[in-house]
């Protein structure tokens, strides 16, 4: 096939969130014409790589049908881990990040293994990573370790560092999921895991893996949002819980059947929060942005419901 | 006494064993009291093509899942390919060379047909797999479906049934490190048309005479009589007959099926009804014969598994007039987090309204009451309905039919793993009611069951075929019409 020189086969589905993304953008240039530049773009989606990382680790449950509500708290207590340990004790940190990964898999074997709804576990989940948060870091505070603040805050030439995160993340991802013989066995797990599982796979470790690749991402989210922000606090990603479900689903993933799309999934983080940065130049005031952003929301999924039902037919 | 299914010659000489590929000794496979293979003597040689037939629940289902590592027998001796000993897990089957086309496929419908491909072949990996895996899968495709427009980067859930059964039936066939030796095709034409289905059975004459070995196992008893060497009938979780397909024809084919015995209806209902009694259904499926049912009888809806039945009944069924038993308990019978008690009077809830909100104590009561009728194995009717067996859950769901006022119920294959005892204590429940004055019209795959009817409607393909009376109700007249 002569388009299989290019990673990525055009598809249909990435038609909405391109187009959602687009339009959005356009806006954001017509109100404020100083985004439209190096500075105003960096400003704008640096703030986006974190969610977009969170996104991804999302995608990972969605790809064998399950939730997890609990990414939200987890990226908060690795923005504490990373603030306070990895700054003061860079080892002790890197073991427990490491750890962190390490406890995803644990749960994704016991979600396996008895066979729970993912949604119950990482509800309550939620909880005790929030818990162990505020253990650590009982009020806002801490220090990003140096080389992350300067990582982060490296300055690019010519192109945003956030805009070529942005495109090395989909891009990794799409390969990983979409074009290795490894992602055929996690998607086929998400699809008709009987089947793939007579075929001699085993669905544990399918499982465990798309788990512990979640944790990765939400560990490498935390990270990016303390190199950010320099400082961290347990509640500082809860909202990402349910941006990434609604990101996700907007840039073109299922809930069932194993159907995922990464670098929609991408793409979808960035509108989400773009849209916020729009609502902002509205002049729109804050007790009215939440409510407008879940309206913004609930309009661009509503969209893709639709597109999606008319491929089904 | 199980009956052999070894070929003559390899019974004297040494020499001709080396040739078997599968060879079963007596194995049987029990799931709890039930019995599924009773001492199944088997063998399957070197490229030939082996047919297997028999009624819905004589065993070929378990065969299978013996073979492809699903399932370990019970009891008995299992050689593979020579070597002693089950087959442990799917992936021992693939190193077997065992390859399974599954009734119900097997293909992820979010997958591609090349990555489909992939999932059963471990070697497809590293650079390029992709295009290793299209081309793979679409020299399959040419080689078995000649003339088919099927491309592997196409998703499976783009494809038609037709087409998704063709994928499957094409991915067993191809070879990376381990060429199939055995290929079992489960009803593998039921999705293809006929001239798809001719391609298909062309391709295993070919597959034999490389030396591979294919196990066919259909309904469609014209086409083991056409494509396969020897046919090994199954009846009651036994091989009740294996001879060279020359010395078969249709109608030995069904005679084996129903064992040999001609067991006669039991019309013992018909009997003592008053005649002439009033007709109160009639109903065409699919414009074949009609199906007429009066008052006070049980009417069976016999044939194959899958012909139609359920779908009629679904269609008929009106909610004023009729109560329906659910076959499938668990999907669509019990609710699981109710009582037992509240199960039973959920069908028939308006009779304990008194002022628009539920009487507990006339719920109760009646529920009291259907448990001392239909024998509720329960120590408290409170209790949450999965507590009970499965039998006695199929009770409930007879007693909340039963409950309303319904004057015909209908029946969806209700007795499905039920237990001996269960089954005389609703049958004797049917037989009362019947007497009483209501119609029954039972689906069911249990030649047993269909002793119990006074007429029998056989389907096939939606259509019925026959309509048999209280006396042709006879398990050869039931396959003829099947088949």
């Amino acid at each position: 096939m002569g388009r299989a020189v290019l990673p990525v086969r055009v598809d249909a589905r990435l038609l909405l969130p391109v187009a959602t993304f687009v339009i959005l953008l356009g806006a954001i240039f017509w109100l404020q014409p100083r985004t439209m530049s190096y500075f105003g773009l960096n400003l704008m989606l640096n703030l986006a790589v974190p969610l977009a990382l969170a996104t991804i680790a999302q995608m990972m449950f969605l790809t064998i049908n399950d939730l997890d509500l609990s990414i939200g708290s987890f990226v908060g207590l690795v923005a504490c881990i990373t603030a306070t340990w990895l700054h003061d004790r860079p080892w002790l940190g890197v073991l427990a990040l490491l750890g962190c990964i390490a406890g995803y898999a644990a749960v994704g074997a016991l979600v396996q293994w008895r066979q729970l709804p993912s949604i119950v576990v990482t509800l309550g989940l939620s909880f005790v990573w929030l818990g162990l948060a505020i253990l650590l870091l009982p009020s806002p505070g801490g220090n990003a370790p140096d080389w992350l603040a300067s990582f982060v805050g490296f300055h690019m030439p010519l192109v945003p560092l956030p805009i070529v995160a942005c495109v090395v993340i989909g891009l990794f991802t799409h390969v990983l999921m979409m074009r290795t013989s490894f992602g055929v066995v996690l998607r086929g797990m998400g699809g008709f895991s009987r089947a793939v599982e007579r075929a001699g796979w085993s669905a544990l470790r399918a499982r465990m893996t798309l788990y512990a690749l979640a944790g990765c991402f939400g560990v490498l989210s935390g990270l990016a949002l303390v190199g950010l922000t320099t400082s961290a606090d347990a509640n500082i990603a809860q909202r990402y819980t349910l941006l990434s479900v609604a990101g996700s689903i907007l840039g073109g993933c299922s809930f069932f059947g194993g159907r995922i799309a990464p670098i929609g999934t991408v793409i979808g983080a960035l509108t989400l929060a773009l849209a916020s940065s729009a609502l902002t130049f509205l002049h729109l005031g804050a007790d009215w942005q939440v409510g407008a952003q879940g309206a913004i929301l609930i309009a661009v999924l509503a969209l893709r419901a639709l597109t999606g039902r008319e491929r089904e037919a | 006494m199980p009956s052999s299914c070894v070929p003559l010659a390899t019974e004297s000489s040494h020499a001709d064993r080396a040739h078997s590929l599968v060879r079963f000794t007596e194995i049987a496979k029990s799931f709890g009291p039930v019995r599924a293979l009773d001492g199944v003597d088997l063998t399957i040689e070197a490229g030939e093509c082996l047919g297997l037939v028999g009624h819905n629940g004589a065993g070929k289902s378990t065969l299978i899942n013996l073979l492809t590592g699903a399932l370990a027998p019970t009891s008995g001796s299992m050689e593979v390919a020579g070597a002693p000993g089950s087959v442990h897990d799917p992936r021992a089957a693939r190193a077997l060379g065992i390859r399974c086309v599954f009734q119900e496929l097997s293909l992820c419908p979010n997958l591609t047909v090349a990555e489909n491909t992939r999932l059963v072949h471990p070697g497809l990996r590293g650079w390029n797999w992709s295009r290793r895996a299209a081309s793979l899968i679409e020299a399959a495709l040419d080689t078995v479906f000649p003339g088919h427009r099927i491309r592997a980067g196409a998703t499976v859930a783009s494809l038609s049934l037709t087409e998704r059964q063709m994928v499957e039936i094409a991915r067993a066939f191809t070879t990376t490190d381990i060429a199939p030796r055995l290929v079992i095709l489960d009803e593998p034409t039921s999705s293809l048309d006929a001239s798809t289905a001719s391609q298909l059975l062309a391709h295993i004459g070919r597959v034999t005479q490389r030396g591979c070995s294919v196990l066919l196992v259909t309904h469609m008893l014209h086409e083991v009589l056409e494509s396969a060497d020897r046919i090994a009938v199954m009846s009651d979780g036994r091989v009740v007959g294996c001879d060279p397909a020359g010395v078969h024809d249709r109608d030995s084919l069904v005679a084996l099926m129903s064992g040999g015995t001609h067991r006669a209806s039991v019309a013992r209902l018909a009997a003592d009804r008053r005649t002439g009694s009033s007709q109160v259904l009639r109903a065409t499926p699919k414009g074949g014969e009609p199906l007429v049912a009066n008052q006070g009888e049980v009417i069976g809806l016999g044939g194959l598994a899958g012909h139609g039945q359920t779908e009629f009944l679904v269609d008929l069924f009106s909610a004023r007039t009729m109560a329906m038993v659910a076959g499938d308990r668990k999907r669509d019978g019990v609710f699981p987090l109710w009582s037992i008690g509240e199960n039973i009077s959920v069908g028939a809830y308006r009779k304990h309204l008194r002022h628009g909100l539920l009487n507990l104590a006339s719920e109760e009561a009646s529920a009291e009451e259907w448990r001392g009728r239909m024998k509720i194995r329960a120590p408290d009717m409170g209790n949450p309905i999965l507590s009970l067996s499965g039998g006695n859950q199929q009770k409930a769901l007879f007693a909340r039919a039963l409950d309303s006022d319904a004057g015909i119920i209908l029946m969806d294959d209700p007795m499905r793993g039920v237990d001996v005892q269960t089954k005389q204590d609703v049958y004797a429940m049917i037989r009362a009611q019947a007497a009483a004055g209501r119609t029954f019209l039972w689906y069911t795959t249990e030649m047993d069951e269909l002793y119990e009817c006074d007429r029998v409607y056989v389907f096939r393909e939606g259509r019925i075929m026959a309509a048999l009376g209280p006396d042709e109700i006879t398990e050869e007249r039931v396959l003829q019409a099947s088949f």
